[in-house]
Order: C-alpha cells, then sequence, then structure tokens
C-alpha cells in the first residue's frame, strides 16, 4: 500500500539556530491514526509544520506521492488540513461561517459552494447554530470545533491536529476525541494527553531531541515510555 | 473578555439594524455632508439634523443616553478649535464647531452602533475602499480582543503579587513598559502564526468574499429618504 506521507532523513534548522530535526523517517497510511508524543521542544510541531510545506528542510518529504516543491503546495494544502494549537491564530475572519469558507474560496469553489461546504463542516462539529458569531464571542471548546470546521471544509485527506486538546476541560476533550473518531480521514495528533491519544489513535511514535526514538501500539508505548501518570511505567526486559 | 459597548449594539434586531451597510454608509454620508456644510448661525436647521439622529437611535432601539455619551469623544478636539474660534471673537462660530462636530459624531456612532464592523467593511469595500486598507482593519479589531485580554491577564497576574502598572511610582513605569514590550512580542509571533494558519488553508494573497451583500426596497428607501431628508435640511 501506498503511503500517504513518506518522510525520509528530514533535517530542519530554524535561521542559524541548532538543528531541531535530526534525520526524521516516518509513514502514514491511509485510515491510520497515529500519535505523535514527546516532550516539549522535541520537534514534533516543527516536524508537522512540513507536512504542507510550511516549513522545508532538507530531505524527502512526499504527500500522496507528491514532494512539497513550490509548484505542489497548492494541492499538498489541499490534502493535508491542519489544526493549530491556538484556535484564535486560526479563526482570523469576521464570522464564524466566513472562517470556515475561507479555505474552499481559496480552493476556487465559487461563493454558494463553498459556503455549502463551510455549512456542512460546521454541522459536522456541532457549530451550526453560531455561523454568524464573530470567533471573541465563542467559548474555548466552541473556538476549537469552529477552527475545526475550517480545516474539514476543504476536505482534506489527511488530518494534522496540534496539540487539539489544549484549552478543553474534560467533556470538551471526549467531544472532540468521539467527533475525530468519526471522522474517515488518516489523522496525525500531536499531543501530551495520553488518555486522548489512547482514544483517538491506534499507533503512536515517541519524539526526542529532533528525533523519532520509539514507536509502537498507542497504548503500549505509553506504558513503556511511562508517559501516562495514572499507569505506573512497564518494566524493563530483561 | 469585556466586549465593546458598540459591538454589542451592533449585533441588535431592528429595521436599522436588517438594512444593507452600503445604504446606512449612504444615508451617513448624505448626513455628514449636509451636516458640515451648514453655514454657522442656524440652530433650527442643527435642531433639525439632531432630530434626524434621534429618530435613528430610536428606531434602532439604542439606549439615547448611552448614544449621547458616546458621541460626546469628540468634544476634546472639537473643543480646541470652539476654543481658538471664541479668542478669535467669533463666538457664533466656535459654537458652531462644536455643535457640528457633536452632531457628526453622533451620526457615526449610530452607524457604528446599528452596523457590525464585518458588515461595515463589507460596505465600504462595495464603494472601492482599497481592500488591503480592509484587511488591515478587519485584522487589527479581530486581534484587538486577544491582545486586550492577554494585557488583562498580565495586570492580574501583576496585580495577584502585590505589583501593577501604576505610573505613580518608577516600579509601576518599568512593569508597564515590559508588559507593552512582551505584548509586542508576543504580537509578532501571533502575526507569524496566523499568516501560517492562513498559507494552510490556502491562502494566495487575497480574502475572497462568503457572500456579496444585497441591496433590497427597504435599503433603497433609506438612503433616498435619509438623504433627501439631510438635503432638505440644507437647503431649507
Amino acid at each position: 500500500m501506498e503511503p500517504l506521507i513518506e518522510v525520509q532523513g528530514l533535517h530542519f534548522r530554524y535561521d542559524s539556530g541548532p538543528e531541531v530535526l535530526r534525520g526524521v523517517n516516518f509513514r502514514l497510511f491511509p485510515g491510520e491514526s497515529v500519535a505523535l508524543l514527546g516532550p516539549n521542544g522535541s520537534g514534533k510541531t516543527t516536524f508537522v509544520l512540513h507536512l504542507n510545506g510550511l516549513l522545508r528542510g532538507e530531505g524527502l518529504v512526499r504527500v500522496c506521492g507528491l514532494p512539497t516543491r513550490p509548484e505542489h503546495l497548492p494541492s499538498i494544502r489541499r490534502k493535508v488540513g491542519i489544526l493549530f494549537q491556538d484556535p484564535d491564530e486560526q479563526l482570523f475572519m469576521p464570522t464564524v461561517l466566513e472562517d470556515a469558507a475561507f479555505g474552499p474560496l481559496n480552493l476556487g469553489l465559487d461563493p454558494p459552494r463553498a459556503l455549502h461546504a463551510a455549512q456542512e463542516a460546521l454541522a459536522l462539529t456541532g457549530m451550526s447554530a453560531a455561523w454568524h458569531k464573530a470567533p471573541y464571542h465563542l467559548s474555548a471548546g466552541e473556538k476549537r470545533r469552529a477552527a475545526l470546521a475550517g480545516v474539514l471544509a476543504m476536505r482534506p485527506e489527511i488530518l494534522v491536529l496540534d496539540e487539539p486538546t489544549t484549552y478543553l476541560d474534560p467533556p470538551g476533550r471526549r467531544e472532540l476525541a468521539d467527533l475525530l473518531r468519526r471522522l474517515p480521514q488518516a489523522k496525525l495528533v500531536v499531543t501530551h494527553d495520553a488518555t486522548f491519544a489512547c482514544a483517538t489513535t491506534t499507533r503512536a511514535v515517541f519524539f526526542r531531541e529532533g528525533r523519532i526514538e520509539s514507536e509502537g501500539p498507542t497504548a503500549e508505548l505509553i506504558r513503556r515510555l511511562g508517559w501516562d501518570e495514572r499507569l505506573p511505567p512497564a518494566e524493563p526486559a530483561p | 473578555m469585556r466586549h465593546l459597548v458598540l459591538e454589542d449594539w451592533s449585533r441588535k434586531e431592528s429595521w436599522l439594524h436588517a438594512r444593507d451597510p452600503r445604504a446606512k454608509l449612504m444615508a451617513a454620508v448624505a448626513l455628514l455632508l449636509a451636516i458640515g456644510t451648514s453655514p454657522a448661525g442656524s440652530p433650527s436647521r442643527l435642531a433639525g439634523y439632531a432630530l434626524l439622529l434621534l429618530a435613528g437611535v430610536i428606531i434602532a432601539d439604542l439606549p439615547v443616553r448611552g448614544v449621547w455619551l458616546r458621541a460626546c469623544v469628540v468634544l476634546p478636539f472639537a473643543g480646541v478649535f470652539g476654543v481658538l474660534a471664541w479668542l478669535a471673537g467669533e463666538p457664533g462660530r466656535a459654537a458652531a464647531v462644536g455643535v457640528k462636530s457633536y452632531l457628526s459624531a453622533w451620526t457615526l456612532v449610530l452607524l457604528a452602533a446599528t452596523t457590525p464592523l464585518p458588515a461595515l467593511l463589507r460596505g465600504l469595500a462595495s464603494f472601492g475602499v482599497p481592500r488591503f486598507l480592509l484587511i488591515v482593519i478587519q485584522l487589527l479589531y479581530r486581534y484587538l480582543f486577544v491582545i486586550a485580554e492577554q494585557a488583562h491577564h498580565m495586570r492580574l497576574a501583576a496585580a495577584s503579587r502585590g505589583g501593577g502598572f501604576r505610573l505613580r511610582s518608577r516600579q509601576g513605569w518599568r512593569a508597564g513598559a515590559g508588559a507593552v514590550a512582551t505584548l509586542f512580542a508576543r504580537s509578532h509571533a501571533r502575526a507569524e502564526a496566523i499568516h501560517r494558519a492562513m498559507l494552510a488553508r490556502g491562502y494566495r494573497g487575497e480574502f475572497p468574499l462568503a457572500s456579496p451583500p444585497r441591496f433590497g426596497l427597504g435599503d433603497a428607501l433609506l438612503s433616498l429618504w435619509a438623504s433627501a431628508a439631510a438635503a432638505a435640511l440644507r437647503l431649507a
């Protein structure tokens, strides 16, 4: 099976700073949901920003067979939808509906079709009733769902979610996990939340110092690494 | 987060609120032109404009006193010119400057209190105001609330540690200056993140319009009636 995302030997540094990514190799297959775990500053967010060409490092990054070269970026950005950590940075249009329609309009859809796609995405995320609201009138959970609607309106094949549970209370996290499980896209979830990772993904990779240090089934990897404070770390193998 | 009173007013429902922003802009411009070009020494004419505006406030179901108070924002500026005219021996002109400035501010308060900013910007766009300028205003307005909230949190954090941004002490000045610098740095970083989020959703340098506004019979009636009333008062 062809991978949706294929990354080989990815290196990256910001300006003249230290190397943030130091040879990342990764594959995401259709239908998969993968958690990206790791300590703060381990390179997870930097890595996902490479997946639709927002950052470009040395090495191979291929999305649906297309390398992330400038001529392919419009197609790649249609296929990879990124939900950023802070929804205030993603909700920049005056109203929720206009924000959800921003992506489809940029894809070249005419206004009625773009609005239809936006309304569908808002319905999917349970935000239909707030279509006319300004983003600063929304609660944290509503902002997160409105931002997700903006991504889903572009009908991406791959969803990348960067710390999606930030600012959410436990019911909000549960609602988001339920919603993500219903979505058919392949998913890449950057998170520190072990419960959320177990609820939404089947495989996990662990980043440390710009490299993927280990990977495996989500629950098993989390237990092995002692990443869940509720569970004692597994005994090391003799 | 406390929102601007005008923002809350602009989301109310009334016949005036429901009108197309272009109709309200045309009516406001006609009224501003009439007020601005009215000669000094015509109190009955100025009273006529005030009655027109009062009718607008009542139709829009806005608090009259609140609108009057908000229009006072222009008085310190108008007062300077009024005093200069007074000192030059023209008390009639001094009074006219004050009253006309106040009526103009009232017109703009009424426009802003009956039209949410996004709709107002769409109206301005259809009159040919440069899109780039409107996008800057739109983003500034959108993130003003976010920055204000950050500033509020920083003030609370300072106050909870017994400090604050009181300008009476040197320490307060230092803390305030540090907060402003932090806000600036955060805003810069946020601007970069917003740009990334825009690129991720296919932004290529243009903000496409999702829903062009519609101009109906009620909108035509408003712009015609307000323009005719303003012109009649001006020429009377």
